[in-house]
């Protein structure tokens, strides 16, 4: 498998970190604890197409939000994980 | 005060030469992070190029002027090796002289070598230009020079690269020498 960095290109898997799903960026405000708790523990298990988050940690260090398909292994689509649209 | 004896990352490990390829340290001098705030990139750039003669480089490269050089070391990071330790506005700046350890890796089968060590093309990897990247399962800075490859790692690194590095080029003779004798 192999993912393209938006600053590096493409670069072997061997690269990347994979964090877990892109819920990470949407952290809920401090005291709402059923959000807190749904965003820490409850997860969609998804066949198909998925957003989740890689790190390019032994390359540029971006943080990187991938969209790929867990069945095909396909990688649709990756960029920065801090220009995303909020 | 004691007057201390400063020991090279290498020392004692290098240089190795076996077959078409050399591996010598590479002493790098002072080193320092920049890491320009937000927004500050040009500013940076600006002030680099005032102070030093080499500013920013492009995302993947690096700029040498003389003995200076600014080199991308990864997001938003830069290292400058300009002899002695810079203060630079608008940026995170540290001092990391002796926290690399540096390497060259030079002679014909250099790129061969560094294929069987690393997930990138080497052989397309054109002058001037910066990766990181692994060598084995060692983050690494990697430069492509005029005469070869230097690479970067920690400096706790320094004696897994020179093995690692050292073993591969064994191989790589060895297997020049298997095929020559056909």
């Amino acid at each position: 498998m192999r993912i393209t960095c938006p600053i590096c290109g493409e670069r072997d898997r061997r690269e990347f970190y994979y964090l877990g799903a892109r819920d990470y960026l949407d952290r809920p405000a401090e005291g709402d604890l059923d959000a807190m708790h749904r965003y820490l523990h409850l997860r969609d298990n998804p066949v198909g197409v998925t957003q989740d988050l890689w790190q390019h940690e032994a390359g540029c260090a971006a943080w990187i939000l991938v969209e790929r398909n867990v069945t095909t292994h396909e990688v649709i689509s990756t960029r920065l994980a801090r220009e995303r649209k909020l | 005060m004691v007057d201390l004896t400063p020991k090279s990352p290498c020392a004692g490990l290098l240089p190795f030469v076996c077959g078409r390829v050399q591996l010598t340290e590479n002493d790098p001098g002072v080193i320092t992070s920049v890491a320009p705030f937000a927004g500050k990139n040009d500013a940076v750039s600006v002030h680099l190029a005032e102070a030093i003669g080499v500013g920013l480089p492009e995302t993947g490269s690096f700029d040498a002027k003389g003995e200076i050089q600014v080199i991308w070391a990864g997001q938003g990071q830069y290292f400058i090796r300009a002899g002695q330790s810079q203060s630079v506005p608008g940026s995170a700046t540290t001092d990391q002289s002796d926290a690399w350890a540096c390497v060259l890796l030079q002679g014909e089968d250099a790129a061969d070598v560094m294929a069987r060590l690393c997930p990138l093309d080497l052989r397309r990897m054109a002058e001037g230009h910066v990766a990181r990247s692994l060598i084995g399962h060692m983050n690494a800075v990697i430069l492509r020079r005029e005469i070869g490859f230097e690479i970067m790692v920690f400096r706790s690194m320094a004696k897994t690269l020179v093995h690692e590095v050292s073993a591969v080029m064994r191989s790589v003779a060895a297997q020049r020498g298997a095929t020559q004798k056909r």
